[in-house]
């Protein structure tokens, strides 16, 4: 095991590619940061099904196995499926939740009848094609993980470039144009940058799972602090450990796929940070309500307690909500 | 000794962080409209949802005609606000009023005719009749807060907890809600109603509970419908509240 | 008869997942169906490591808790506070991955094709036939569909009036006594079971077009919940056939192509529905306009 494990580092190659992939949990990390503000957690993962489709028609157009022709052809297909999850939800009476189930299995089953009838058309150079469900980083091809880590580094910079606009864009879009941001651009940049970062995260985990890639290290990340720079930072640091961990992982043990490896290595830096974050993990929560409940049931057993005059005091001076 | 349709002892509710409801008793006598007055996140509409047991209380105890309300369910009516249901829903004014009867049914009994004719006549009580076929959705406001009236009268209760009806009604409709509930009034029967507009109050009910997380009065409405309880109500902001309400009743002339 | 047991088994996907999506779409629980779909994958490798065999029943009932257990997390993350989206990212994800690995760490006992979780051999499903007292009772799938159909319509039949409710209203169902949270759990338990039941045919991720999109399109032909379900199921129907004439002119895969039927089945809806379609939109506001324009 310890001899496997060193002469896995030995190997040039190998380190390539876990320098891949702690780059490429980095940046979706980074990005899906952003998507989790944006309330669109689920978008990456209607888009990574729909990216299906336009990697196929773009293998069957050029007949290669192009890491850069797959983003390519799976940016214009996630284009389309971003606009239909649009139309659907602005032009009919179907909710978002539907309108991205309907998009991402009609994508998809465009894609798997596409992707059969590429098998079946008797292609010598489609195998690897099906990698894409489970994903396989531990047998990317190097000039892929070239491409993975440069990728990654871009969308990291150009997050740090432009933090303070995506930071007003994700918070309050109206208050952002009113600035004279050009927020609609900057939307359709993130949501580019979600696209590209989607595609590369399939190469190493798979469709399925890529949506966790974006997600749970985000909401790792908020639960141990309530600042977005900070948060970004902490999900780009859960997201390259897990993809780092998951790479030796399934390195070194045969018969795993990346993937999943990957994935639970970030699920459980969620558990450990919903647990065990200060303040806002669970524990802290709990202790902190049953500290609550003695103190409501002191005050409530006082019947001329000074909750009304506190509770007027407090409306005195502004409108909250209604209940 | 009488039952009082509603006992309301020592209910407390807190939600996560803040307390909501603290230590609220009263006893509504049978045969009243209550108008349930406070100021926005006084718990107005916290204190329906606790007495019917929608929402977990702290500490407190609700009595609904000497029972526990889950013994009582049959007897009580609730219209909940407007944006709590989808409009969007499949379905036509006249299943939604049906929908009334379901807690009368039963567990595997399925509305009938009886139950359909009993709903055509509570449309029509709200004078909705002609619209019982149309699709919720292309109901106006108005017409949307009448089915829900309606279907509360379908629940044949003694008691009813209506959460803010007159929001953003039209005046056809406020008619229609205010001529009802005298009716209720007249066959006895209770209907509490979270309200808002003060200008209104001493028009529509005859019972009023002032809320500000907790209960800073209740009673007849011309004894405690003051500007003393209303101050303590309503804090700071009554000077507004009085401009408000007299600019409304001048207009209403 | 290849032609008809293969319609046969897409139909009755398509008529037990029609009925249940409706319910999903009008609750806004589209994605949990999603979810689900992807987490039962643990409960099918566990229940094939008990029993070492594609048992159906304990498949089932191992589908059913996992399915429970999903829509219990994704609860249980939203009150403390996370986004609905988020949570059931988080849930299905972990509890794929899950389910592929425990697959991938016993594939020397495992008969399961990782493919075959995802897409469905709904070609081969002739060919599984379940012999009874040595008997050719025909495929076996079509007999675990047909029992889940029996199952779900039976449920559904009988307690129509609390779903319907509880998906309308649920705080008037809870106020007058429905017990809410029961029927929500019945609810998900089936559609775990519809998913088990479909994963070998259909395959998991084509379940969920199958929940979603003949529901989705019948909510824009329908006003009514009755009508809306009966339109779902001819739906689903229609996409199976459709769907499997489609793949065999392409020669790609069946379960694909039905759901590409289903797609477009969906745009022709969106678009020409004369209740709520694009069309009936544009051609009523500019009815609107003529008249606004006459007074």
């Amino acid at each position: 095991m310890l001899s496997s494990f060193t002469s896995w580092f030995a190997d040039p190659n190998l380190q390539w590619i876990l320098m891949g992939s702690l780059l490429l949990g980095l940046g979706s990390g980074v990005i899906g940061s952003f998507a989790y503000l944006r309330k669109q957690s689920l978008l990456g993962d209607a888009l990574a099904h729909a990216a299906l489709p336009g990697i196929c028609i773009a293998f069957m157009l050029s007949g290669v196995k192009s890491m850069g022709l797959f983003i390519l052809g799976a940016i214009i297909s996630g284009a389309l499926a971003t606009f239909g999850i649009h139309a659907i939800t602005r032009f009919s009476r179907i909710k978002q939740d539907a309108a991205l189930g309907i998009v991402l299995s009609v994508f998809f089953g465009i894609g798997v009848v596409l992707m059969t009838k590429i098998q079946h058309s008797g292609n010598g150079n489609q195998s690897g094609l099906d990698k894409y469900m489970f994903g396989q980083a531990a047998s990317m091809m190097l000039s892929d993980v070239y491409l993975v880590g440069a990728v990654s580094l871009v969308l990291i910079l150009i997050c740090a470039l432009l933090f303070k606009e995506f930071k007003l864009v994700s918070f309050d879009p109206g208050f952002a144009r009113g600035m004279g941001m050009r927020t609609a651009f900057l939307e359709q940049l993130l949501l580019l940058m979600t696209v590209i970062a989607v595609v590369i995260g399939i190469q190493a985990v798979g469709v399925v799972l890529v949506a966790a890639l974006l997600i749970t290290p985000a909401v790792a990340a908020r639960y141990w602090t309530d600042r977005l720079g900070v948060m970004v930072v902490f999900a780009g640091v859960f997201g390259g450990l897990s993809g780092a961990v998951g790479t030796m992982i399934s390195g070194t043990l045969s018969n795993l796929p990346t993937g999943p490896v990957t994935v639970l290595a970030a699920t459980l830096l969620f558990a450990v940070s919903a647990l065990f974050a200060p303040n806002r993990g669970l524990i802290a929560k709990l202790m902190r309500r049953s500290r609550q409940r003695v103190e409501v049931r002191q005050w409530a057993g006082t019947p001329e307690s000074g909750l009304g005059a506190a509770a007027s005091r407090r409306y005195a001076g502004e409108r909250s909500a209604d209940s | 000794m009488t039952t009082y349709p509603l006992e309301v002892e020592r209910l407390t509710v807190a939600y996560q962080k803040k307390p909501v409801l603290n230590s609220v008793s009263f006893n509504i006598p049978a045969g009243k409209l209550i108008g349930i007055l406070g100021p926005n996140g006084a718990g107005k509409s916290t204190l329906l949802k606790a007495m019917l047991g929608l929402i977990p209380v702290v500490d407190g105890d609700v009595k609904i005609f000497g029972g526990a309300y889950h013994e009582q369910r049959k007897r009580v009516g609730y219209v909940p606000q407007r944006e709590s249901v989808d409009w969007d829903f499949p379905t036509h004014a006249l299943d939604v009023v049906m929908m009334g009867r379901y807690g009368h049914l039963g567990w595997f009994r399925r509305p009938g005719a009886a139950e359909r004719n009993l709903a055509l006549e509570c449309l029509t009580k709200v004078g909705m009749s002609e619209l019982a076929g149309r699709q919720i959705s292309q109901l106006s406001g108005g017409q949307q807060q009448r089915v829900f009236l309606a279907r509360a009268l379908a629940q044949t209760a003694d008691l009813y907890f209506m959460d803010e009806p007159f929001a953003g009604v039209d005046a056809t409709t406020e008619k229609a809600i205010v001529a009802l509930l005298q009716e209720l009034k007249e066959q006895g029967k209770t209907v509490l109603v979270v309200h808002h507009d003060l200008a209104t109050v001493e028009q529509y009910f005859d019972h009023v509970l002032l809320l500000n997380g907790g209960l800073v009065a209740e009673g007849p409405t011309q004894e405690v419908f003051t500007p003393d309880n209303l101050q303590k109500t309503y804090g700071g902001r009554i000077a507004i509240l009085q401009d408000f309400s007299a600019s409304a009743s001048a207009g209403q002339v | 008869m290849m032609d008809f047991w293969i319609i046969l088994t897409g139909s009755l996907v398509a008529a037990t997942c029609g009925v249940l999506g409706c319910f999903l779409v009008l609750r806004k629980m589209a994605m949990v169906g999603d979810a689900i779909s992807h987490s039962v994958l643990p409960g099918i490798a566990i229940a094939f490591l008990i029993s070492g065999s594609r048992d159906s029943v304990l498949m089932l009932a191992g589908a059913a808790v996992l399915g429970l257990i999903t829509v219990f997390l994704i609860q249980m993350l939203q009150q403390s506070g996370l986004q609905s989206d988020a949570s059931i990212g988080i849930v299905f994800t972990a509890l794929f991955a899950i389910g592929v690995i425990l697959i991938s760490l016993n594939a020397s006992h495992i008969d399961l094709d990782l493919d075959c979780v995802l897409f469905g051999e709904i070609a081969y499903v002739p060919w599984d036939t379940w012999i009874l007292n040595g008997y050719d009772m025909g495929p076996a799938a079509v007999w675990m569909l047909g029992g889940a159909l029996l199952l779900v319509l039976a449920l559904i039949g009988l307690f129509y009036k609390q779903f319907k409710l509880c998906a309308f209203d649920p705080a008037l169902a809870a106020a007058v006594g429905i017990p809410v949270a029961l029927f929500h759990y019945l609810l998900m338990g089936m559609v775990s079971v519809a998913t088990v039941a479909s994963f070998e045919s259909v395959g998991a991720i084509l379940v969920v077009g199958m929940l979603i999109v003949p529901a989705s399109t019948a909510y824009l032909l329908t006003d009514r919940l009755s009508r809306m379900l009966l339109y779902s199921v001819l739906i689903g129907i229609l996409s199976s056939a459709g769907g499997y004439y489609l793949a065999k002119w392409l020669d790609a895969s069946i379960a694909g192509a039905m759901i590409s039927v289903a797609g477009i089945l969906f745009v022709l809806a969106f678009i020409f529905s004369p209740l709520h379609g694009l069309a009936a939109r544009y051609l009523k506001r500019r009815r609107l306009k003529a008249e606004a324009g006459i007074a």
